[in-house]
Parts: C-alpha cells; sequence; structure tokens
C-alpha cells in the first residue's frame, strides 16, 4: 500500500490524463448506463424500498447493500494483491479519507440520512429516478445542487 | 435473458453487480466509486461564484464522473422503457403501515401522491422533494460521500470515517422515518 501510494503522489492523482485515451469516456458512459440500469431493475430508486428498509420490514436492501459491500471488499483485495495498473496507464491506488475530528462524518452523514429517507433516494437513484420518467425528481436533483452550494458558502464555519 | 432484464431482480444477484462498479472503476481508469461529487462537480460548472469550495479544474477530476453520471439518467430511461413494469413488491407490513398513513397507490417506483407536479406544492410533496433533495445534497457534500462512497467503497476499503458516516446514514434516516414522516403523511 504504501509503495503504491508513493507511485499515485509521483503521477499525480485524478489526473486521467485526459486526451491520451479519449476511448475511456465511452467506457465511463456504458459504465453508468449499466448502474441505472442495475438501479431501476434492482429496485434500489424505490421510495418504498427505503421505507422498508429503515422500517427493518424487509431483508431485501440489507441483503443488497452489504453482498455489494461483500463484493467490492473482496475485489479490493485481490486488487491490492495484484500489480495491476488501470487501463488508463496509472497504478491503482486509493487514497485513505482523513478522519479529523469525525464531525463531518457523523453530521454531514446524518444530515444526508433524512434527506435520503425524505426523497427515498440518494444521489445515484435521483438521476436514475429522472430517467425513469419521474420528472418532479428534476426538482428534488436542483435542490441538492443548491444543498451542495449552501455547504460550500458554510463550509469555513462548519465543524469537520 | 430476457426475463433478467426485465425482471425485478433478486438481492444476491443486485447487490454483487453493484459492487462490481467498484473495481470496474478502478481498473478502468482507477477511479473511486462515487455519485455524489457529481454535485460538486456540477456547481462548479454551472453556478458562478468565488466560493473556495468550488474552484477547482473539474473536468479534470470530474468529468469521467459527470459522464458516467449521464449514463446512470439514460440507464433509468432504458430500463423503465423496455420490458413490462412491474409493481414493487413492498412488503406487507409496509404496505399496511404506509396504507394506514394515507398512502394508497403502490404503483409506481416511488407514491405519485408524494412525487407528482401535483403534489409538488403540497406540505408532504414539498418536504419529501424540496427540503429532502437540499438535505441530501447538503449532507453528502458535508460528510464527503453518499450511500456509494461512503456505504459501499469506504466500507470496501475499511474506513472509519466511511463507517461513522454510515451510521450517520442510518440514524438521519431512521429519525425522518419515525419522527418526521408521521407527521407529514
Amino acid at each position: 500500500m504504501t509503495t503504491m501510494t508513493t507511485k499515485r503522489q509521483t503521477e499525480g492523482d485524478d489526473s486521467g490524463k485526459p486526451g491520451s485515451r479519449p476511448m475511456l469516456i465511452l467506457v465511463y458512459l456504458l459504465l453508468g448506463i449499466a448502474f441505472g440500469i442495475v438501479l431501476t431493475r434492482s429496485e434500489v430508486l424505490s421510495w418504498f424500498r427505503i421505507e422498508e428498509m429503515f422500517r427493518f420490514q424487509s431483508f431485501r436492501m440489507y441483503g443488497i447493500i452489504g453482498s455489494a459491500i461483500a463484493t467490492a471488499a473482496l475485489s479490493i483485495a485481490l486488487i491490492k494483491k495484484s500489480v495491476l495498473r488501470s487501463a488508463s496507464g496509472e497504478a491503482i491506488a486509493i487514497p485513505k479519507k482523513t478522519l479529523g475530528t469525525g464531525a463531518r462524518y457523523a453530521i454531514g452523514g446524518t444530515i444526508f440520512g433524512l434527506g435520503w429517507a425524505l426523497t427515498g433516494a440518494c444521489p445515484g437513484p435521483l438521476f436514475a429516478l429522472v430517467g425513469n420518467g419521474v420528472s418532479v425528481m428534476a426538482v428534488a436533483v436542483l435542490s441538492a445542487l443548491f444543498g451542495t452550494w449552501v455547504y460550500g458558502l458554510l463550509r469555513p464555519r462548519l465543524p469537520h | 435473458m430476457s426475463y433478467w432484464f426485465t425482471a425485478p431482480w433478486p438481492w444476491y444477484v443486485a447487490g454483487p453487480i453493484i459492487g462490481l462498479f467498484v473495481p470496474a472503476l478502478l481498473l478502468v481508469g482507477n477511479k473511486m466509486f462515487g455519485i455524489s461529487s457529481n454535485l460538486r462537480h456540477l456547481c462548479s460548472a454551472l453556478i458562478p461564484g468565488k466560493l473556495e469550495y468550488f474552484r477547482y479544474d473539474w473536468r479534470k477530476s470530474g468529468l469521467w464522473n459527470l459522464v458516467f453520471l449521464s449514463g446512470v439518467l439514460i440507464g433509468g430511461f432504458i430500463a423503465s422503457h423496455w420490458g413490462t413494469s412491474h409493481d414493487i413488491a413492498v412488503s406487507p407490513a409496509t404496505k399496511a403501515a404506509l396504507t394506514q398513513s394515507g398512502i394508497h397507490d403502490f404503483s409506481g417506483v416511488a407514491p405519485h401522491e408524494i412525487f407528482s407536479w401535483h403534489a409538488l406544492l403540497t406540505l408532504r410533496g414539498f418536504v419529501s422533494i424540496v427540503l429532502g433533495g437540499f438535505l441530501v445534497g447538503f449532507g453528502t457534500a458535508y460528510a464527503g460521500g453518499c450511500t456509494s462512497g461512503h456505504a459501499i467503497s469506504g466500507l470496501a476499503n475499511f474506513e472509519l470515517p466511511s463507517l461513522i458516516a454510515v451510521l450517520g446514514f442510518f440514524a438521519g434516516g431512521l429519525a425522518a422515518t419515525y419522527l418526521i414522516l408521521p407527521l407529514l403523511l
């Protein structure tokens, strides 16, 4: 992990070297389309499914999120063991999140949780719902953009 | 094959497929799976101003993710138009509780009684859509991630900050479900 982090620093992080692999943009689009289909077919974009989850009346969402985490954790462990480079040519490295006081995670997380239960959607599903024809969710998207902007405004005064 | 495409997927199919987006994005471009940073990128790209949080090269760090996000919208459209639509098989207990609270329309992915243009200016529509959306945007920006970035990517990488965030997600979600929704519905 240490060597991977060093490599990452020397090569720059999120640059993605624009222009060098333009085909990759198409891959991101296709992956996004696949994700939109998955969100719909898995029904995780449904307000009803989120209601079931927070009322502990269905195992479905817990099964989905739990098995998604397990699959991702196994994949990350395998990738860390390997010396694979990404298709964009970078060494694969996952930057650690900084804890700080932890306040941003506890408070921000709770605020998002309130919104998650009220809209019945996290950010991905908000957009997938618009695609599904629940057009009023475009208002929720605009509201979410405004919320993010207000965070940017208040950021210097918030505990992190 | 077409059955798998049009029918709702069981959790043990849907979950692992969602999890595979993490290695897919790492292997394609050394990117971490996370949707909510797009809200920041969109603000940076669309809203003029001098706020430091939005002053960075969004094309360089976020264009790939915005392209992914536009795919999510298209994917939602494709999935909803391809094949027959199914009502969500809501658990009987939830259905009973919601019916008691005045939700009667269980067709579609979200109740039309709350999530429609018609309901937008009612109290429950406004709180669910406008206030709820605001809290999603503010909270994910503050927490630095959402269900994808913290609950899936973060927990899969054993990050303590993500665990704190996810506990917060649930604290907030339970508070909204048991304290706010009963007042609205």
